[in-house]
């Protein structure tokens, strides 16, 4: 079991507790599709992805980053048991949706640059290593169920 | 590859840094020590303190790569043939650590630029690393 100090439970809730689920899910999987244009392709019925402009107005992107974000807000409620929280979303991205779990290590690591330039220096060296390390828990645990 | 709109976004962005170079390049080295402690193992000889003079001289040092990687960014094999030597033959740096400064320039750039470091620029940066990072790993082997 991954073990969080004291500090980085606090550092994670701190964040949390400011970010705008809808403007900042909506963000990142924006800026997935725009900065890896290959993540695209588990998104063929979201309509018009054609440029930056289309990906951030597109309003299926949006609800599904909404959607992402807040099923990440899971992760943070059950911080020591982040693997059976995710065990079914787990399965479901092995079986159903086939997708490749690199992806889920490139949109952590792109939900922390969006919190940075949302928070800027209250998001501090401290706060990005808790952040680091909750996004690589949960891409690891999103990963878990693939055989 | 870099489009032109990619090359002047990454050009405008670096303008707007005036000054503040050696803060980023500090800043950048500061946030990969502590989010990815194993890259510590590279620098065992620095004292790696926050606002160290090791750390600031070695930020600069990195700044002033990049900054000459984007005033040569037609042709980044040759500008940082130099650097590309040192790491594959004398630092011999695993090269997923690119990544990982790649990451933490990235998070400095957001936390300064704040709405500035958009999409579009954010695309530009990453693909910029990328391609710096491929150059410097390109001797290897």
């Amino acid at each position: 079991m991954v073990h969080w100090s004291a500090e980085e439970k606090q550092l994670i809730a701190s964040v949390w507790a400011k970010v705008s689920v809808e403007e900042c899910g909506a963000e990142a999987l924006a800026r997935l599709l725009i900065v890896y244009p290959w993540t695209q392709r588990f998104f063929d019925n979201f309509g018009n992805l054609s440029s930056p402009t289309a990906i951030i107005g597109n309003p299926k992107v949006r609800a599904h980053g909404k959607k992402v974000l807040t099923s990440f807000g899971e992760a943070i409620k059950n911080l020591d048991n982040i693997k059976g929280t995710y065990s079914k979303l787990s399965e479901l991205h092995c079986e159903k949706l086939h997708v490749d779990p690199e992806n889920f290590r490139l949109l952590g690591d792109i939900l922390v640059i969006v919190l940075a330039s949302h928070f800027g220096r209250e998001f501090t060296p401290a706060c990005q290593f808790a952040w680091q390390k909750l996004v690589g828990v949960v891409a690891h645990a999103l990963a878990h169920k693939y055989h | 590859m870099l489009t032109a709109e990619d090359k002047k976004l990454i050009q405008q962005i670096w303008g707007k840094l005036g000054g503040a170079e050696e803060e980023v390049g500090a800043d950048t080295l500061w946030r990969m020590f502590h989010a990815y402690p194993p890259t510590k193992t590279y620098f065992p000889h620095f004292d790696l303190s926050q606002g160290s003079d090791q750390i600031r001289g070695h930020g600069k040092k990195v700044v002033a790569a990049l900054g000459k990687a984007i005033k040569n960014i037609d042709n980044l094999s040759q500008a940082l043939s130099e650097l590309s030597n040192l790491h594959a033959y004398n630092l011999r740096v695993d090269p997923v650590n690119f990544k990982l400064l790649a990451q933490c320039l990235q998070v400095v750039l957001a936390v300064r630029l704040g709405k500035e470091y958009t999409p579009e620029v954010h695309a530009a940066v990453d693909k910029f690393m990328s391609a710096v990072a491929a150059v410097l790993a390109e001797k290897y082997r």
